[in-house]
Formats: structure tokens, sequence, C-alpha cells
């Protein structure tokens, strides 16, 4: 191997400024939001203490937290479900042009551009117009899914484009019907790029802000509860709820990147069982 | 000859397909396509204080055109957007370049590559907020600089100024940047830089001759995603602000607060020409479908 150039240096000593710059205001409200109870929003740490965390659970200090995440925890699960179930579907059909295709194509690309409020606002105007009630569970379900789709679905047609023929036609020379070729070769082979796809779809339904903001209805979700409380809330309570949704979403991303990993894990040792029928 | 009433196995996969983007192109059309349309009907309709109602009139279209504000706010939100785009644009070309070609392992280019996605799954808006303990005017910043004898006096314009709504967006779109050019350039043949090297190429050259030409698609991508986020935007602005700046984004969503619905609709109209104009230009230079 030739030695590390000088450029090298100085290229990674950029990218550490850089990974510093993403992290370090997270990590700086993460350590102030132990501020002492007579603490402020910024340094000196007034003491060190919990207190902003205890003030999290006394419902009537910050409004509806709880019942926020609870909403904004459901939201994410039913995003995550239909966006992993539709981007399988839609990337399989891509595979192969169809009247319609690029169409549909473009509508999928025009759904990452438009910008959030637009969509924020016709969904509000459509619910005002017919005389619906905006709910999170149903307007709002349907915006978000406008952003969470493309990317699962640009992450599907990327995994199919790079997928091996090869194994769907050795199944269907064994006799496999279209159906068990899906469930017994694609998807399995497929499986730890769906967790990818369900990560997009959860995390960024969890965050979703713009989209959201019209269609929730009178149920707020966690980060609307959260950008409220931006505006009247001038305590350190705000930085201990940044830090236990942060940890959260660290928690969900370890917890999915721990589950790709197992996958990959298992699919390369197990890859092979030929011959083991033979002895 | 067979003349059973087989279906034409090419017909047979179309359907097929169709069966499959049906759910698809259901949810995109109630959900994307049709709010536009409403949108774009509603932005000729009437408006008194508590309602708005069908009519045909260009009174929202000749308001928002003719007005010198949303002029200015035009000129500042494109001027947020083309500062945030370089900056995202010469930031992550520098990180993606530096974890492709300088990082020789695949597991510490996925590693290092996942420390810079992680922060993308976390809230905007908490990333937003951790920005105050750092530029308030009792800040990190602010104190450290005193502290080091640069500036005596706190310097008001680091928190709730213009420098933070840039700093900000920086800060949240730069990913944007970084994943589509890390993508383009893990697929340059290696063997490509050493032709070059083997040429007489030096570094400088190697990298405005073959890797920049090559990593365009990846820049035009994520300078499509940046583009479209702080054009739209609304929210950063306001908050890293401190209300004090405007952008498009904030005139129409200061509309809506008012329930002037039909003028929100025609700034949203205007507001969603400029983009595409913007992304049919960008869109000329790349095939998207060509970089998945």
């Amino acid at each position: 191997m030739e030695p590390r150039s000088r450029s090298f240096y100085v290229l990674a000593a950029f990218f550490t400024l850089f990974v510093i710059f993403l992290y370090g205001p997270v990590i700086t409200i993460g350590i102030l939001s132990f501020q002492g109870p007579k603490g402020g929003l910024t340094f000196p740490m007034n003491g060190v203490s919990v207190h902003w965390f205890y003030d999290l659970f006394e419902q009537q200090a910050v409004g509806d937290i709880w019942g926020s995440f609870r909403r904004s925890f459901a939201l994410g699960l039913m995003v995550m479900s239909v966006t992993v179930v539709l981007s399988v579907m839609g990337g399989m059909a891509f595979r192969r042009k169809f009247r319609g295709s690029s169409v549909l194509f473009y509508l999928i690309i025009a759904s990452l551009i438009v910008p959030s409020i637009l969509v924020s606002l016709g969904v509000g105007l459509i619910f005002n117009i017919l005389d619906l009630e905006v709910h999170w569970a149903t307007s709002g379900f349907g915006s978000q899914l406008t952003w969470t789709l493309p990317f699962g679905l640009l992450i599907m047609f990327a995994v199919f484009n790079r997928f091996d023929k090869s194994y769907e036609e050795a199944a269907r020379d064994l006799g496999a019907s279209p159906w068990q070729t899906v469930r017994h070769v694609v998807l399995p082979i497929i499986a730890p790029m769906l967790i990818g796809v369900a990560l997009f779809g959860f995390t960024l339904s969890y965050d979703e802000f713009a989209r959201t903001l019209l269609t929730a209805g009178s149920y707020n979700t966690l980060p609307l509860e959260i950008f409220g409380m931006t505006t009247n809330v001038t305590s350190p309570v705000l930085y201990a709820l940044g830090t236990l949704t942060t940890v959260f979403s660290f928690f969900i991303i370890g917890t999915f990147l721990t589950i790709v990993v197992v996958m990959r894990k298992r699919q390369a040792s197990g890859g092979s069982d030929a011959g083991s029928g033979l002895v | 000859m067979k003349t059973t009433k087989k279906i034409d196995p090419s017909k047979r996969a179309e359907r097929v397909s169709w069966m499959l983007v049906t759910p698809l192109a259901c949810v995109l059309g109630f959900f994307l396509l049709l709010p536009i349309l409403t949108i774009v009907t509603v932005s000729f309709w009437n408006f008194n204080e508590w309602s708005f109602f069908p009519d045909f009139i260009l009174d929202n279209y000749v308001y928002h055109l003719t007005s010198a504000v949303t002029w200015a706010t035009y000129l500042k939100t494109l001027k947020f957007m083309v500062l945030t785009w370089c900056f995202c644009a010469v930031i992550g070309f520098t990180v993606a370049y530096f974890l492709a070609f300088h990082v020789r392992s695949l597991p510490v280019q996925i590693a290092l590559f996942l420390v810079c996605t992680i922060p993308f799954w976390t809230s905007n808006i908490i990333r937003m907020i951790s920005w105050i303990p750092f530029l308030g005017r009792n800040g990190i910043a602010n104190s450290s600089l005193i502290s080091l004898g640069v500036i005596d006096e706190p310097l008001e314009w680091l928190l709730y100024s213009d420098f933070a709504v840039v700093l900000a967006f920086v800060h949240l779109y730069a990913l944007f940047m970084v994943v589509p050019i890390f993508n383009t350039m893990m697929r340059i043949d290696k063997s490509l830089i050493e032709a070059a090297r083997d040429a007489g190429a030096s570094g400088l050259q190697i990298l405005t001759n073959v890797i920049i030409p090559l990593a365009k698609p990846g820049i035009m991508i994520g300078s499509i995603f940046v583009v479209t986020l702080v054009m739209g935007d609304f929210i950063t602005v306001r908050h890293m602000s401190g209300g004090q700046s405007a952008s498009v984004g904030r005139i129409i969503s200061n509309e809506i607060a008012l329930l002037q619905y039909p003028a929100a609709a025609a700034s949203s109209v205007v507001l969603l020409c400029t983009v595409l104009l913007m992304i049919g230009v960008m869109m000329r230079f790349v095939d998207i479908r060509k970089e998945l």
C-alpha cells in the first residue's frame, strides 16, 4: 500500500470538523438538559440535575407531550408499514416498462420536489371543501406518505436495478409459481434493504413537520408539539425533550441497523446448502 | 395453430404491473395530484374575513405579483438558496471525495457514511433548537471568542439572523449533497484515475478532469434536493431568524394563518412554478433513472 498523501490528512481533518458540525450542537443540548433547576438555556451549567426531565412527566408544565408521542409513534408505524408494502410492489412493477410508467415515475419524483407546505395546504383545502375533519390518522397519514413513498421507491428501484435475475430464473426452472418465486426467492434476498426502507418510513414520519402542519387536526404529533413549545417555552425543559426524542431516534436507528447486520450475516453464513442433502 | 384464448404474456405482465402500482397511484393521486389541482383551482377563488368561495378572479395573483414585498422576499429566498447551495456543494463534495477515494476499506467507508447519514433520521426541529446554546448572546461561540480576545462585545448577529438561517440550512441539508455525490463517486472506475495518473496528470488535474465530470450527476441530484428544500422552507427561516427574515414559504404560511386560503394558494402556485422551472433546468443535466 502506498503511504498516505498529505491531502489525506487535510481531508480527514475536514471530515472530522464536518462530523463535529453535525453532532456538536445536539451533544451540547444533551449536556445542557442536565442543567440545574435554576440554570438557563446556555452555559454555564448551574449545577447538575434531572429536574427538567422530571418536569417533562408533569403534564401541566409542558402540554400533551406523551399523548403526542403516542400519536407520532402510532403514525410512524402506520406510515412505515404502508411505505414498505407499496415500495416493494412499486419496485417490482417498475422492473419492466408498462404503459404510464414514466408518468408515474415523474409523479414520484414530483412528490419529492413539491414544497411540503403545498401538500399541507392542498390536503387541508380538500378536507375543508369536502367538509371532512382533518385528523392525523387520515389526512396527516396520507400527506406523510407523499414524503416517505418516494424515498422507499427510489431505494427499491436501486435494489432491483442490481438484482440478479438468474435467481428467479432458477426458481422458475425448478417449477416455482410466480408467487412462490417472490415469496421464497425475491423477498428473502431483498429483506435487508426492506429494513432500510422501513427505517426511512418510520423516521421520516416520526420527524415530519411541514406536511403534517395543516393536516393533523386538533391532536398534535410530537414535532408539532415541540415546535409549539419553541415559541413559548424558554427553559431547558425544551432541551430535555430534545434529548429524549433524539435518544429515541438513535435507539430506533440502532435497532434497525442491527437487524440489517444480523440479516446480512445470516445470508452470508447460510449462503449455500448445496450437497448437504446428499450425505 | 393454437387458438385458445390465452392472454398474451406481455399483456398479462402489464396487467400485473398495473395491479402492483394501483395503491401507489391512488395515494399519490389523492394526496399529491389532487391537492395541487385544488390549490390551482382555489387560487382563482375569492375570500373575505371569514370564508372563501368559488369565483374566477385574478386578484390573488395580481396582488401577489405586484407587491414589492413578494419580489424582495423572492430575492431574499434566492439569496438563502444560493448561499446554502454553495456551502452544501463544497462540503458535500469534499466529504464524499474523502470517503470515496481516501478511505480504503469498505467497512470503514460504510461506517463513516452512516455517521454522516444518521442525523438525517433525527428531528430537524431539534437540530435547529440545538444551535441556541451555541450561537446565543451568551452562547459558546461568543464566550469563547471573548475569552480568546478576538472580540470585546458579544456578536449580536450569530443567532436570529440571516447568518443563523444559512448555517442551519447547511447543517440540515449538507447530507442531501453528501449521499448522492458519494453514490456516484463509488461507481467511478478506479482504473480511470490510475490511467490519468499514468498519463502524467497531477492530483488537481485528476480532480477537475476526471472526478468532477463523472460526479456531476450526483452533484445535480444533491442540488435538486437542496434547491427545493430551501425554496419551500418556512420553519427554518422563521425559527433561526427569530421571525425577522422573510421567505416565500413564510408568506404562504402567514396567509394560511390569516385564513386567506385563495391568496395562499396563488402564492403557492407561483412558488411551485418557480421551483419546477429551476428543477426543469437542472434535470437537463442528469437522467435520474440512470442514476439509481
